[in-house]
Parts: C-alpha cells; structure tokens; sequence
C-alpha cells in the first residue's frame, strides 16, 4: 500500500463506521419509550431496561421491518407495534404471540452502546471492535468542578463541514460579528499540533485586546467591575472522529494567563460532538460549560442561551454552504493556510476509513477547472 | 448479528499445522481471497481422499470446523480439528494435512452468531467443542463484557489451549475435568444463572457432545430462562435417528412419493411437482406444516417450529425437516391390513416408514 498521503479534500466526506458517536442526550432515552434516531446511516431505535442500561436495537422488526422505536418499552423487552413481537437488550427474539415457540434465529442487530459524558455513545460498526476506552474525553461534561448545559442541532450538512468550521475560528470574525467575533482572530498566529493518532490541536492566543461582548459579559460575572482589555485564548483539541472540545476564555491583560496563570481570567469549553446522521445531515450535540461561579443556574441558562444564538448563525452558514456545494458539483474545495487544522482532521479520517477497507471520495479533480481559468 | 449461509468456496493454503493437545491439531488457512471470520463462524473444506490409501474410500467429503481464531482481515483462519475414533473419515484427511497443501474452502460462514448487548454471557464447551466458542470469549473480553468460559472435558491432555485460556480469561474461565473429579454439574451451572439477578439477560452459547446439550437444554426449561437466550451450535440435523429412505402417502393427490435418505420430504414433493409453501427450509419458520393423516413409524420431527407437546401429539410436522424412521429392532408400526395386500405379506414386514399426508 502507498504510504504517500492521500488527497483529502471530498466534498461529501464518509464517515467511519468503527467508531463511538453520540447517538442522544442520556435524558433522552428512556424506560417509558423508545427513541428512534439515526447514526451513520444506521437506524436505532434507543430505550433502557428497568435497571436503566440504555440498549440500541436496529429500528426494524426481524420479521416484516417494522420500524422499532414506533413500539413498547415492557419492562426488559422492546414490543414491535405492528404483531408485537418481542425483543430483550440483545436482539433476541423472545415472543411469537401467534405461535407456541420462537425462530431461534429471529434477532435484530443490537449495537454497542456506553454511557458517558451525559451522552449514549452508539458503535454502528464492528461490535467486536468496540473498545470503551475509545469514547472521547468530554470529562468537563459531568466533572464537579464545571458547570453548564447544551442543546441539539439538527444540521443539514454533512458532518465534516461542521468539523472544519469548528477547526478554525477565523470565521467568527465574519459569522459572528456580534457577539464573539473580532478583527484580531485572523491576525494573531495559531499552531497546530498532532498528539497520537487520533487528536489534533490548535492553539490560538490574542493579547491585550478588547473583549467581544460574549466575553466581556462573562469576565464581570467574575469580576463585576473590571472594564479593561483582555489575553484572550481558543484552544481545539479534536479527538478522532467528531469531538471538538474547545477551551476559551479570556484574562485581564498581562496578568500571565498564556504562561499557564488564568486565576483572572475566566474559562469555558465548548463541547462539540457530531454524528453522522446520513451523508448530508448532521446530529450537532454541544453544551457550553465554565469552570467559576457553579452554582449559577442563571448563568448557565444565560450562556446556553448566547451559544444557541451563535450557533445558530453557524447552522445557517453551513446549510447554506452544503446546498452551494451540491448546486456546483463540478467545482472542487481548495484550502487556505487557516485550514491546516481541519485537514489534519480529514486525515485522520481518511486513514480510519482506510482501517475499515474504505476507499474515500478522492473529491472532485481540480484539473477540470484548470483549461477554462487559465485560458 | 446476521446469519451468513451463501457459499463462496476458494482455495486456501495450509499455512501451518501441529499437534496442540493428545489427538488433537491445529490447522492454520490462508484463504486466496481473505474475509474477516467474526466469532462463532466456520468454515466448509473439500477434503480429497488420500492418494496413497483408501483406494475403494470415499470421494471428496466436505466437513464444517469451526474458526476458532482469524487474524490480519482473514488471512489466517486458525482451525482445531480433534482426531475422532469414529470419524468417517474428515478429521483423519484434516490431520493428514501438511504445510504448503492446498484444498478448498468456503468464506467464512455464521450460523451461530454472538450478539450484542446481554448483560452476561455464559460460554460452555465441551471437548473439542471449545473451538465454537473461543473467539467468542476473546471478543467478549476485548469488549469488556461480563461473561464466563466454562470448559468441560475428559481429560486435561486432550484440551488444547488451556494455558492460553488461563492467561486470557483469568478467574472468568471455569475449567471442569472428568479424571480429575471435577465434572460439571449441569443444575448447578443453570441454577446459578437462574438465580442472579440479571438472569433474564444472560445469554448462554454452548458447544458439545449432545448429551451435555440435552442436559443443559432441560435445566435451561425448567429454570423458566428464555429459550431464545440459549444458544447452541450443533453442526448439522440433529434427528433422533440417521436418515432413511420413507414414502409419503398423499390421498388429496392421489399420489405417493419416496423420499431418499439424502433428501428432504419438501424436496422430493417439489421434484414431483407437488406445489408446497415453503420458506426457511430449516425448521423454524412454520410455513411448510403438513397435517399427519397416519404414520408407519416413528416421526423424527427435527423441526424447532413446533413444541414438545405438539411434537408428541405428532398431528402436524414440518416438511423441510422432519422424517419417519423405522428404528433398529422395531417394526413398522402400526402393521398395516391391507387385505388386498401381497399374499408374501408374512415375510418380513417392510422396513420403509410409511407417512399419510393432508397438504395445505
């Protein structure tokens, strides 16, 4: 096999199969009924037996398909709604009403699934693959020492555009102009690094700025009466093969925050995890949490709520972007030097595609627009 | 957790081949063309007979052995393969196996496929039936999920792997020796999963020598477990009786079929040209049912459609499957007085089971 890296510039970018995605917010699925979701192209239909394992069954009844997450949750077992057949937390079949035995073959999938991270993570692929210590770290999401909360978009892209976006945040500057976006995002250098095989960082710091109003909020929900410029940091640490976990925050200028000293300053991660839900739309989960002021439930509501704002003019631009790229199918994506972060994502995708005998959409071959532009 | 019954044969080199416990070899494949083998998967072989001996033997036999490990996406299929006293002749050619032999092979087949989600999975092997069950144990330990290996045979030297095992499997694995006073008793295995408290949610695989099957099956039924949370993997019909030769009597046709011992009753009505609904052809799905009008013989139902009460009644069976066996030592029964019948009818009676059916 050529060990010389491959173009990674698909448009429409497939997803690996052998991997933990988020399939529901642990609120979300439930002993009383069923919650029918699609991961990687894969229906679930999700539920908890009574001692509250969260369970996630192919959405389609062995027998005539029936979709699954229409049925009963009865006690350990799943009822199909349409001749009530019966399922436990393995996919067995495990009740024929109409006959006195049970096809000892009659099953459906059932998937992988952990809890972790106020999240039910979901493996679509290789069960015998699925390894929990592979769950990406969002510890901030139930750790004591942070507090916040989040919400659900359903994007009508494919996922990986979501993970560019969320790679750089030169964006902001243009996308979010009110609120978090400023000049010197585009200014200020970043570096990225590659930590194993699966994380990549980016890191960008901005000294002795105004804050943007985002910021300049929450730094006086600490310290009510400062009114001064600010160090301010993004930090993307991207775990393979969707979570973008972003620490950002900002300081009190020339108080040492980028030598390690944020006691002025204050600090939040953006946690983001995107499941594939088909090639063009996207499960965006994502919650804003802070690490001061705990036990603020307005503040926590108030945060949400300003990061659903943001985030909604990100959905906008992304839906948008998405029907660009299918109106133009014959134009192909190029980069930019701001881009090296979401490249070394498309990397790492690419090789786990390649792990699972995969061959990626190479993309569109520029060649095609070269004769007409250099005519 | 899909089932895998299409046969793909190819070829594959013999890549390895050693004694790993007292008549018992390890045979290591590789396939031409690799497929991934999951747990609980097996493989087909056509193995030729032996050029040098058995000039009057049997032609080619195809014979089922479990994988019991597959490495690299399938390019080494890892067999175990027990040298039987009573072969008919398959494990004595698998042992005649060298390095560098080439025979063929099917991809990798399932039907007898580990699922996902139990909240405990009990594995029980006897004897060489450990080769079912191996690769099963292996992924439920990389998946970290609770199980228990239970492993019973007569002797430790005809056990292959057990070092391996114990380093693997640690305290989960449960090893139960007849010379060594340590046989299994079968109560107590189900018992214990009966009593715990995820009992309903235990899945137990087994494979072994019949009557440890059967044992497990009663105290499974008895226990009041699902049925369906027991599984098992049997290699081929599991009648009460080898295949016989045995008519079918059809009076709404008019008609009388024999069915040869390497067919089914469905398949020689469909040969007749009788029209039969039929679906699974495995005894399972119910669609191929038959009333009985009388039988001469005893039905060998075979069949996991009906129940066992339904079974003794005997008033339906299942066409795919099921047979009529004139057992060793028995007549056919009951005599039938045909008045009009052949005056030599006081010779011996015939041997053939006789089956009178209403079709649907």
């Amino acid at each position: 096999m050529s060990s010389a890296p491959r173009q990674v510039t698909a448009k429409v970018f497939d997803f690996p199969r052998d991997a933990w995605y988020v399939a529901a917010w642990d609120h979300e699925v439930s002993p009383r009924e069923p919650l029918g979701r699609t991961v990687a192209d894969v229906p679930l239909a999700l539920w908890r037996t009574t001692d509250g394992t969260a369970v996630a069954l192919a959405d389609a009844c062995w027998h005539r398909l029936a979709p699954l997450s229409m049925g009963k949750v009865l006690g350990d077992e799943l009822q199909c709604p349409y001749h009530g057949l019966r399922y436990s937390s393995s996919g067995r079949c495990t009740l024929m009403p109409a006959q006195k035995t049970v096809n000892p073959s009659a099953a459906v999938p059932s998937y992988p699934v952990v809890e972790r991270h106020r999240y039910v993570w979901v493996w679509p692929g290789d069960p015998d693959l699925a390894d929990s210590d592979l769950v990406p770290d969002m510890h901030q999401m139930d750790d004591p020492g942070w507090a916040g909360d989040g919400l659900t978009i359903a994007a009508g892209c494919n996922y990986q555009l979501v993970l560019d976006n969320l790679m750089d945040l030169t964006h902001e500057e243009f996308v979010h102009s009110g609120s978090i976006g400023q000049a010197e995002l585009s200014e200020s250098e970043f570096e990225i690094s590659r930590d194993g095989e699966r994380r990549v960082s980016v890191t960008r710091w901005m000294r002795d700025i105004d804050p943007p109003p985002f910021w300049r909020k929450n730094l006086r929900d600490r310290f009510p009466d400062f009114d001064g410029r600010v160090d301010r940091w993004q930090i993307i640490h991207y775990e393979a093969p969707s979570t973008i976990c972003i620490d950002v925050g900002v300081a009190k200028a020339g108080t040492g925050a980028p030598e390690g000293d944020r006691s002025q300053g204050v600090n939040g991660y953006v946690m983001n995890t995107i499941t594939p839900e088909s090639a063009r739309s996207s499960h965006y989960f994502w919650a804003f949490m802070r690490n001061y002021r705990l036990d603020s439930q307005l503040i926590t509501t108030q945060l949400r709520s300003g990061v659903q704002g943001v985030f909604a003019e990100d959905e906008e631009m992304l839906v948008a972007q998405q029907r660009a790229i299918d109106a133009n199918p014959d134009h192909a994506f190029y980069s930019l030097n701001v881009d090296g972060g979401g490249m070394w994502v498309r990397r790492i995708l690419d090789e786990m595609l390649r792990a699972e005998g995969r061959e990626p959409d190479a993309g569109t071959p520029r060649d095609h627009l070269r004769p007409v532009a250099s005519r | 957790m899909a089932t895998q019954s299409t046969l793909v044969w190819g070829t594959a080199e013999v890549v390895e081949a050693e004694q790993v416990a007292e008549g018992v070899r390890r045979v290591v494949l590789a396939p031409e063309r690799p497929t991934p083998a999951r747990p609980g998967t097996h493989v087909d072989l056509r193995l030729a007979p032996p050029a040098t001996d058995e000039p009057d033997g049997p032609r080619t036999l195809t014979r089922s052995y479990s994988v019991v490990r597959s490495d690299d996406g399938g390019r080494r299929l890892t067999l175990t393969v027990q040298l039987s006293p009573t072969s008919r002749g398959g494990s004595r050619r698998m042992h005649a196996l060298r390095v560098g032999d080439r025979l063929p092979v099917t991809a990798p087949l399932q039907n007898f496929p580990l699922g996902v989600g139990a909240a405990r999975y009990v594995l029980l092997a006897g004897g060489i039936g450990l080769t079912a069950v191996l690769a099963m144990a292996e992924a439920l330990r990389s998946r970290g999920a609770d199980y228990r290996l239970v492993v019973v045979g007569r002797s430790r030297s005809v056990l292959p792997y057990l070092e391996e095992l114990r380093q693997r499997h640690g305290d989960r694995l449960a090893l139960h020796v007849d010379d060594e006073g340590g046989a299994l008793a079968v109560e107590r295995l189900v018992g214990e999963i009966a009593a715990a408290d995820v009992a309903r949610r235990t899945e137990l695989y087994m494979c072994g020598p019949i009557g440890l099957m059967e044992a497990v099956r009663r105290c499974w039924g008895e226990a009041g477990l699902p049925p369906t949370h027991l599984r098992f993997e049997t290699f081929g019909n599991s009648g009460s009786w080898a295949a016989q030769e045995f008519v079918l009597r059809l009076p709404g046709h008019g008609r009388e079929v024999v069915v040869p011992p390497d067919a089914t009753a469905l398949e020689a009505l469909e040969e007749a040209g009788i029209p039969v609904m039929a679906d699974c052809r495995r005894g399972e799905c119910g669609l191929c049912l038959a009333r009985v009008l009388d039988v001469q013989g005893r039905v060998d139902h075979r069949d996991v459609f009906l129940d066992d009460t339904q079974k003794a009644a005997s008033e339906r069976l299942c066409l795919c499957v099921s047979r009529v066996a004139v057992p060793p030592g028995t007549d056919t029964l009951p005599a039938d007085p045909d008045p009009a019948s052949d005056p030599a009818a006081d010779t011996a009676p015939e041997r053939r089971g006789v089956l009178t059916l209403e079709l649907p």
